[in-house]
């Protein structure tokens, strides 16, 4: 098996996928050879030049080793090639999203005629204008994505929706599969061997985006009822369409905040599911999601977050440095404050006690025929590698049921 | 395209929050910004040049069509990626052997310069 990067045309083209032309796919693939370079070929640089100049001098100045991550970042700031190094892969991330955005706006007329169709048949979208977006969207563009999840390019569009879709695949690197779902695969195959016969009535996506990783769940569990919420409509507008396009009708895509739960009763799912979320909120917003989860969540019932790994006090400063890099280059501003605190003691905090709760390591699950998993050899690719840190709890059955 | 947006301008649009400067001279920033864009435009070009000598291989014509809808199996899919691959190399040396020099730590020139002559 090839252990290089699958080409862009091996994607899944869905009715709401944005036609790429020869060119656009062309420059995905440049980007995903050009990822790989940077994180396998060359990252090792950043290590040596920690550890070769960076440290011994750091030393020399204080008299000690660095005792935290930032100090880390603040010297490494300085060095020439950690500052090469990181304007390439801003450049890349950069480079990612225009071409995205060239591909989706040039013919943003048809994908907003597409979409609008599907939603108007489908009855999968609900929107509520009502929804104010949470500071933590706004305060910057995530991920460098110009407008983020949530902004407009005119009224009813889908362009941010159809820019993430069409080019997860250079950052990802192909990883995740024809759809890119390949994380909501991974926790369907977690949970299919966790519980085999375990049948959820009812589950909940917080934070869907797109709901690349929600509609996995839906197709998992036909008979399920599978709610995907966002604050962001420019989002699921693309997000339902695109999963009515894929046929798949037990899903709906509404306009909600997670830490606002209120129009769901207490009980009333039987699984919440966060993706690759929990880093794009803010320190006072992570409780308040967690105890609403926690309200909404049946006894017996599932929640499960797909995560980055905490920076414990076992894993090396150096390591959560090169892991924080997105929060500083890539605006990611929540990622060190939420992989820095114990989320184990949050969860607690929010209901879900110490010992119903638990760990597990998923990779993405995709066809590797088509598409290889990224080498594990060589630096790892920090954060951006398709395969995750997933921790949750089992709610346990109410005392006077279990009894 | 929607008849009220310049499609060209709207892409290019920066994402909010303000971008680290890398280097202590702006002009460096800009160049990289310029240069690795040139540097993914060579690229599509030169899978665009592969495609149509796939397509004249197979076909011996062209329409512009079969260019834009190509899809190369996974050979063919292999070999640009390969040549890709080499691609990059050959554009990067300077940086990857940059590192390979950090690794070696040689000592300067001058100094086996100096040794050679005496010893």
């Amino acid at each position: 098996m090839s252990d290089l990067p699958p080409p862009y045309t091996a994607l899944t083209r869905h009715p709401m996928m944005a036609r790429t032309s020869h060119d656009e796919a062309a420059r995905f693939n440049f980007l995903t050879h050009f990822n790989r370079y940077l994180s396998g070929t060359i990252g090792q640089g950043n290590r040596l030049a920690y550890e070769k100049r960076v440290l011994p001098a750091f030393i020399e100045e204080h008299g000690r080793e660095p005792e935290h991550r930032y100090e880390i970042r603040d010297a490494m700031n300085q060095d020439p090639w950690h500052r090469m190094w990181s304007a390439l892969k801003r450049n890349s991330m950069e480079m990612r999203q225009h071409n995205g955005r060239q591909t989706v706006l040039r013919q943003l007329d048809e994908l907003d005629a597409q979409a609008r169709q599907f939603n108007e048949h489908s009855g999968l979208l609900e929107l509520d204008p009502a929804v104010e977006q949470p500071h933590y969207q706004t305060a910057v563009d995530i991920h460098c994505q110009p407008g983020g999840y949530h902004t407009e390019a005119h009224p009813g569009d889908v362009t941010v929706g159809a820019n993430y879709d069409v080019g997860l695949f250079a950052t990802t690197g192909g990883a995740l599969g024809g759809l890119n779902d390949g994380g909501g695969q991974a926790i369907v195959e977690w949970l299919k061997k966790e519980r085999p016969d375990w049948k959820p009535a009812r589950i909940l996506d917080i934070g869907c985006t797109v709901g690349h990783n929600a509609v996995p769940l839906a197709q998992a569990y036909p008979e399920a009822e599978v709610i995907a919420i966002d604050t962001a409509a420019a989002s699921l507008r693309y997000g339902a369409a695109r999963a009515a396009a894929l046929g798949v009708k037990n899903i709906k895509f509404i306009q909600a905040s997670g830490e606002d739960l209120s129009r769901w009763g207490d009980a009333s799912f039987d699984w919440v599911q966060t993706t690759m979320f929990l880093h794009e909120l803010s320190s006072k917003a992570l409780p308040k999601i967690l105890q609403e989860s926690n309200r909404v969540l049946a006894p017996g019932g599932l929640i499960f977050h797909i995560e980055q790994p905490e920076y414990t006090d076992e894993m090396p400063l150096y390591e959560q440095f090169m892991r924080d890099w997105d929060a500083f280059n890539n605006n990611e501003p929540f990622w060190t404050a939420l992989h820095g605190q114990n989320v184990k003691q949050v969860m607690a905090d929010a209901g879900f006690a110490h010992e119903d709760q638990f760990a597990v390591g998923v990779r993405a699950v995709a066809d590797p025929e088509i598409f290889p998993p990224s080498p594990d050899e060589g630096e790892e690719d920090y954060g951006r590698a398709a395969k995750w840190n997933a921790y949750g709890a089992w709610k346990p059955m109410a005392r006077s049921e279990a009894a | 395209m929607s008849e009220t947006m310049d499609w060209v301008e709207a892409s290019a649009r920066r994402a909010k929050g303000k971008r680290p400067d890398y280097f202590d001279e702006p002009a460096l920033d800009r160049l990289y910004s310029t240069v690795f864009a040139l540097v993914a435009e060579v690229s599509a070009l030169r899978d665009r040049q592969d495609t149509i000598e796939r397509l004249l291989d197979e076909k011996g014509t062209l329409r512009r069509e079969d260019i834009e809808g190509y899809m190369p199996d996974r050979a063919a899919s292999d070999e640009r990626g390969l040549s890709t691959r080499a691609y990059i190399n050959r554009i990067m040396r300077g940086f990857q052997q940059a590192v390979e020099a950090m690794e070696a730590d040689d000592p300067p020139i001058p100094e086996i310069v100096e040794k050679l002559s005496r010893e």
